[in-house]
């Protein structure tokens, strides 16, 4: 049956020498190699549950009042955007299953995406030549921000009219063309015409899933050119020889396997914990406002980023040139992204190192680096906290306030420690391991 | 009868029959030889038949009307299965798949002569241009010019360069401010220690420019301000408490999403947080009926700033 099958795919596609090859392509092992996989396999499960959520949804701002199910909200004005939303989550059997799925698996992409990424800076996987491979990666990272943002903005819920109300006035705020681009975008003032909602629906469902999957598949294709990175475990890895399990048989059952896993656990995160129950917070008005809303957990960094700036606008006379949501909205992820994306081209400018590398480093292989990247993800993970501040007042009675003035302060102070504390272990425990390799050779050496 | 007894022994033959026939062994393998594992293969079989049952489960329960707690039991289901398969497969893999090591080389990090004929290619296709650099201007111009064409038709999204939108508000001097329910507020409802919204009378609701908080102040004069934020939009849905310790007992306006701070009895002024500039104010009058009138417009343009706007009255 096998070479039935061979022979067949042989004869009309000529691909034999291909698979043959592909089949026994080497994967080296190491658990977080898997971590970029996994979110690939969050990307499939988000375009599939995505594709059942599309039959039910509907892109209209237009208004209805509620007479469904869920009695609380009976008799209210709404969307049919959100109307439709809570109607998929009450009334559509295994709809709020598949919703709650596509919520989680969006938090854990981002998750996922971040800690592939951390992984990669943090052992050098993006020098060359796996700077562009690199370079694809940040591109759908941003890219998949702003596709989650979109997504839980369609709900039309009051805590996605808030975010759009910010993600507004952050594209206003942008020097000299904000509000030309942000008018052309809603088609005039906040919220909007009848038009926005379908540009928003078919930027979430066919656009910037389009712009991932194509970034994806080139970033797929230029791993597999370059073959994977590896640690240097033992002699036989070197810069010229890749060691690993290969495809078939090796490679399949463990790639399936942590498929099949990453679709389980976010279907049980969907059935079993409860995510965004819009029907809770009610339609959105532009009028309508509510305290402790917290958005998705990878727009943190920008919400802490927003509250934790100073009243700070640049003015010009009566005009204002630089509005103030432009520093914590537009310029911090810009700032945090671009750096990261100029990252491959600075250290070898910076380094001088401009040869092939295929083995990685551990962390402590490049204190300064390590220090900085340190340094850096202290740097945002503390504004993203700032974010919380209000929960801590609302938890704990700490003064807000006082919180604040503290984040201002520390983001910058904090950075600042953890550069020279990591810069220092680094640097310890390579010495650490010099010491112990030289006191191991005099151990292994004869005694006369 | 013996249908059923040849079905019993094809089920038999199937769980416990071994491979029919040794087939012939190629001299050089290609995979790595290992030892069958019946035990793996046990625990393999085991979790694909549980898999089974929870698929079955998702369907049962799917169509299971009665059942509460739907979307639990649904989750439950399809995520036991995908589990236990993503199980068997790692038991697959760990137990009953060889583990090679292979060894391979890396691909050539380059191709020094296929660089040299790809250069030569494009150089040779182009031996008949005299003007190489004009031509490659000219063809530039083209395309960037086409491209901008293609740009163009975007301009239909919404207004062009023209802001004068931001400027308007639905309010003007004698509109009656009304309630969620639509009716006209009184002065003498305003009380102290708390805020309300309220509405243009007649008009589009959903407008930046439209919703007001009114508080009366312990001066006793009421107040109204715009209800969005100066910074980034969100409605004003705060009155001091409970973001603020008793050791403020200044009341304010505070915007639930990064917290802007206004002082209603000092026209607006931003007293904490990132907003750049005061709350716009609307100027109220009592009319003879007790209600309360718009007597103008707001102090300065409603909503979040944007690059450009001019501090100065809204327009109608």
């Amino acid at each position: 049956m096998i070479r039935g099958l061979v022979k067949y795919v042989d004869t009309r596609s000529g691909g034999a020498p291909f698979i043959r090859k592909a089949l026994r392509y080497v994967f080296p092992d190491h658990w977080s190699f898997l971590l970029g996989e996994a979110a690939l396999y969050c990307f499939v499960l988000l375009v599939a549950t995505g594709i059942y959520l599309t039959f039910f949804f509907d892109d209209s701002r237009s208004t209805t009042v509620y007479h469904g199910t869920y009695k609380p909200l009976d008799g209210q004005t709404m969307s049919r955007a959100y109307e439709s939303v809570v109607h998929l989550s009450w009334d559509v059997k295994a709809g709020l299953l598949m919703r709650q799925t596509h919520h989680w698996a969006a938090n854990v992409f981002v998750a996922l995406i971040v800690l592939h990424l951390l992984r990669v800076f943090f052992t050098g996987a993006f020098r060359k030549p796996r700077d562009s491979t690199y370079l694809l990666g940040i591109g759908m990272l941003a890219i998949a921000l702003i596709e989650g943002y979109a997504g839980y903005s369609l709900a039309d819920d009051l805590l996605s009219g808030m975010g759009l109300a910010i993600g507004y006035s952050v594209a206003m705020s942008i020097p000299v063309v904000g509000a030309y681009l942000a008018q052309l975008i809603w088609d005039g003032p906040f919220p909007g015409t009848a038009a926005f909602w379908p540009r928003l629906y078919i930027a979430h469902v066919l656009i910037f899933p389009i712009l991932i999957g194509l970034l994806l598949g080139l970033h797929l294709l230029l791993v597999a050119s370059r073959h994977h990175t590896q640690f240097k475990q033992s002699e036989k890895e070197t810069e010229r020889n890749v060691v690993g399990v290969p495809t078939f048989p090796g490679q399949t059952p463990r790639s399936l396997g942590l498929m099949l896993a990453v679709f389980g656990i976010v279907f049980l995160l969907g059935g079993l914990v409860q995510i965004n129950p819009i029907w809770l917070w009610g339609p959105y008005h532009v009028g309508w406002g509510t305290n402790g809303a917290e958005p998705d957990w990878y727009l943190g960094w920008l919400i802490g980023a927003l509250g934790v700036v100073p009243a700070f606008d640049v003015t010009i006379g009566h005009y204002t040139l630089v509005p103030n949501p432009f520093w914590g909205g537009a310029l911090f992820p810009l700032v945090v992204l671009g750096t990261l994306a100029i990252w491959p081209w600075a250290e070898r400018k910076v380094t001088g190192d401009h040869a092939f590398h295929n083995l990685l480093e551990r962390p402590r292989d490049n204190p300064l680096r390590t220090a900085l990247g340190l340094a850096i993800v202290t740097w945002v993970f503390l504004i993203f906290m700032s974010g919380s501040a209000d929960r801590v007042t609302v938890l704990f009675g700490l003064d807000y306030t006082q919180q604040i003035w503290a984040y201002r302060v520390l983001v910058w102070v904090i950075p600042l420690l953890v550069f020279f504390v990591t810069r220092r272990v680094c640097r310890e425990l390579l010495a650490g391991e010099v010491a112990e390799e030289i006191r191991h050779e005099a151990e292994a050496a004869p005694v006369d | 009868m013996t249908k059923i007894k040849d079905l019993l022994v094809a089920l038999l033959v199937l769980a416990l029959g071994r491979k029919r026939k040794p087939r012939a062994e190629h001299e050089d393998r290609i995979v790595e030889q290992g030892s069958p594992a019946r035990g793996a293969e046990n625990a393999v079989l085991a979790l694909f038949f549980l898999a089974t049952l929870a698929s079955a489960a998702f369907i049962v329960v799917f169509a299971w009307d009665k059942l509460g707690s739907q979307t639990q039991w649904l989750g439950l289901c399809i995520g036991l299965a995908f589990i236990l398969l993503a199980a068997a497969c790692v038991v697959i893999a760990h137990k009953l798949v060889v583990t090679e090591e292979l060894v391979h080389e890396y691909p050539d990090t380059e191709h020094p002569d296929e660089q040299l004929k790809i250069e030569q290619i494009v150089d040779e296709s182009g031996s008949r241009f005299t003007r190489k650099r004009l031509v490659t201007l000219a063809g530039m111009g083209a395309l960037g010019t086409l491209g901008l064409a293609a740009l163009t038709p975007a301009a239909s999204l919404g207004p062009v360069l023209d802001t004068e939108e931001l400027y308007k508000t639905p309010w003007r001097r004698g509109r009656r401010l009304v309630g969620e329910d639509g009716k006209p507020l009184a002065a003498h409802e305003i009380e102290r220690e708390t805020f309300y919204t309220a509405y243009p009378e007649g008009a589009d609701r959903e407008l930046m420019g439209s919703p007001v908080v009114l508080v009366r102040l312990d001066s006793g004069e009421v107040v109204a301000y715009s209800k969005v934020c100066t910074h980034a939009g969100c409605a004003i849905a705060l009155y001091r408490k409970p973001t603020f310790a008793d050791v403020e007992p200044k009341p304010a306006l505070v915007c639930p999403c990064h917290y802007s701070t206004f002082d209603p009895a000092d026209h607006g002024k931003v007293l904490f947080g990132p907003a750049g500039r005061a709350l716009p104010q609307l100027p109220l009058f009592v009319d003879r009926r007790g209600h309360l009138r718009a007597a103008g417009n707001f102090s300065a343009p409603v909503g979040p700033s944007w690059s450009g706007v001019r501090q100065g009255p809204a327009t109608t």
